[in-house]
């Protein structure tokens, strides 16, 4: 079998935002950047590295100070310290004046692995969604996290950037286009859509092969932009396919099932089986171990596949 | 010192507090003992110390603001005005449905307003931000931020503290708004706080540091004056105030931080300072 290349997305991350030629964009960091990869920009541009050390409340506050002078300020730390130590700071001093911080949160998820629930970030997409004026962007691969720093960068208004420290395989060929708010369908099945972000869109992908194997046809759709949602693939995915069902690396209540459940529940009404984290903190182990306990993996979607699609065929 | 210019600023701050009196009035809510006890403060800044120009609020070369303590935008609102700021809505709008003066300073809605403000402690770090901006695009603003007493027991003041001090950055000016009282009491009972030891912690921090008379025209004047010509390090300027300053039945008493005047009250606080410019006539 060919070997799959894996990159995480914090790592496509650093290597991007040293390639940006724009000499407006300023890089902060919070004592973390061999971690975050922003040390590839610190190397480059050492004059638009700002190291505010352990402070990430200060963090935020000098990036919006930034941006107000036309900065456009990349603010970089761990996902929980990126948005839940800091939420009242972005609120008050991104959100609310519009400001054009970027806000990446690296290792998000229960995929951080060893060092355990305080370090696996599984409620910032909930705390970001409801911010007024926040777009909230959770790229599945190395090209979709590229591309879309592209149009971060280009986007007046703060985002913030959900990243993984997991390597994942590469989904996309290079000259794959992704744009703000508009999620990527990958095939054509009809029997069930499987809607996943960041790290699950791989084990979607996975799931997916191996229904089909099974004779159940499914379609997976890359939520890759969480606010705004792309409404129109979700009622077309709901009015098209039987079963639906969103993965996420995130708790179940206020991530990408959230999101979804709220346009079905509005546009187009029908049932949504959301798997995630159920409403508990993470814990240490290995990413892989941890996925299949917490029920996000390929076999737990598999299985919750032919469990579902058998009963309603018997039906 | 010129005499004329400390006359003219004085009046402009007895002018800014009238006006601070006339919005919290007619809103009815508002916090006028910390919009009075900045006035002086203000008057100095935008009528001397910086450079700004109203009918450009946007200039990129402009000195900046930041009113950490967000509520005490009436004082930030009414020195806008005096300026000459061109606004959509009279400041008596204040704090009402629609208005762009908002109970907390809005950026997007007021013109000459950096920086949006309200929850305590944000300021310093977005004051280091614009600092920083300034620095690498070798530019030669200067960014003024102003801080409550209070305030300073929000932990993210010092964390930025430490910032200004590591950047160097000596085109920054802070100023403490040092009136000694927050909403409950009393700062040096509630955490120990008073202009000498909050001026010995930002020295301890890498500051320039200046106490002052906040009330004082020429050694306010004096002050940003010795701020400017300090080279490599951020500039703290402890300003010792009173609350409520120029009411007297406001002056230091608590109960003024966070309420407005009756009827009455307002009358007689405009008159008290009406009262001040006729002595100062009669003096002169």
């Amino acid at each position: 079998m060919e070997e799959v290349k894996k990159i995480a997305t914090r790592e496509s991350f650093g290597k991007e935002l040293a390639n940006f030629k724009n000499e407006n964009i300023v890089v902060l960091d919070a004592d973390l950047d061999s971690s975050t990869k922003t040390e590839i920009f610190k190397e480059k541009y050492p004059n638009r590295f700002i190291e505010v050390g352990i402070a990430e409340a200060d963090m935020i506050g000098t990036a919006a100070g930034l941006a107000t002078c036309g900065k456009i300020p990349f603010a970089a730390t761990f996902a929980a310290f990126a948005t839940g130590r800091v939420y009242d700071q972005i609120r008050t001093s991104i959100a609310y004046p519009k400001l054009n911080v970027k806000i990446c949160g690296t290792h998000a998820g229960i995929t951080v692995g060893e060092d355990g629930a305080t370090h696996q970030m599984l409620e910032d997409i909930n705390l970001m969604r409801g911010l007024p004026n926040m777009v909230v962007i959770s790229p599945s691969d190395d090209v979709q996290t590229r591309k879309l720093m592209r149009k971060i960068a280009e986007y007046q208004g703060p985002v913030y950037l959900r990243l993984s420290r997991l390597k994942t395989p590469v989904i996309y060929e290079e000259d794959v286009q992704f744009e703000i708010g508009k999620a990527v369908q990958i095939g054509e099945g009809l029997d069930g859509t499987i809607f996943a972000t960041g790290v699950t869109v791989s084990q979607a992908l996975q799931a997916q092969e191996k229904l089909l194997e099974e004779g159940i046809d499914v379609r997976v759709v890359d939520v890759h932009t969480i606010k705004p949602i792309d409404e129109e693939i979700i009622i077309k995915c709901a009015k098209e396919t039987g079963i639906l069902v969103s993965v996420e690396d995130h708790n179940v209540i206020g991530g990408l099932g959230t999101t979804i459940a709220d346009v079905l529940t509005e546009k187009y009404p029908k049932k949504l089986i959301k798997m995630g984290n159920n409403d508990c903190f993470g814990m240490s182990g290995k990413p892989e171990e941890l996925m299949h306990h917490f029920g996000i993996d390929s076999e737990s979607i598999i299985k919750l596949f032919k469990q579902k699609f058998h009963t309603s065929v018997n039906l | 010192m010129d005499i004329t210019k400390v006359e003219e600023l004085k009046k402009k701050a007895n002018q800014i507090r009238q006006d601070i009196l006339t919005e919290i009035y007619n809103a009815k809510s508002g916090h006028p003992g910390g919009s009075l006890s900045c006035a002086d403060i203000l008057s100095v800044l935008y009528f001397d110390e910086m450079n700004i120009d109203p009918n450009e609020p946007d200039k990129q070369e402009r000195d900046r603001f930041v009113l950490s303590k967000g509520h005490a935008s009436s004082a930030l609102y009414a020195v806008l005005q005096e300026k000459g700021y061109v606004f959509e809505d009279d400041i008596n709008s204040f704090r009402k449905m629609d208005s762009q003066f908002q109970g907390h300073p809005d950026m997007n809605k007021v013109p000459g307003v950096d920086m949006t403000t309200g929850s305590l402690g944000q300021g310093l770090s977005v004051a280091n931000g614009m600092a920083l901006a300034a620095k690498i695009d070798n530019k030669k603003y200067r960014v003024y931020c102003l801080l409550g007493d209070g305030e300073l027991q929000e932990g993210q003041i010092w964390e930025a503290a430490m910032t200004s001090n590591k950047y160097n950055l000596d085109n920054l000016c802070v100023i403490v708004d040092c009136n000694n009282l927050q909403l409950t009491g009393k700062t040096e009972e509630i955490k120990s706080l008073n202009a000498e030891n909050i001026a010995e912690k930002f020295e301890s921090f890498g500051f320039n540091t200046i106490i002052i008379d906040g009330h004082n025209i020429e050694e306010i004047m004096s002050a940003f004056s010795k701020a400017r010509e300090n080279e490599q390090k951020p500039t703290v300027i402890v300003a010792k105030t009173i609350k409520g300053k120029g009411i007297s039945f406001m002056e230091d008493n608590v109960a003024w931080h966070g309420k407005a005047m009756d009827e009455k009250e307002y009358k007689l606080a405009i008159e008290e300072l009406k009262e001040e410019i006729r002595k100062n006539k009669v003096e002169k």
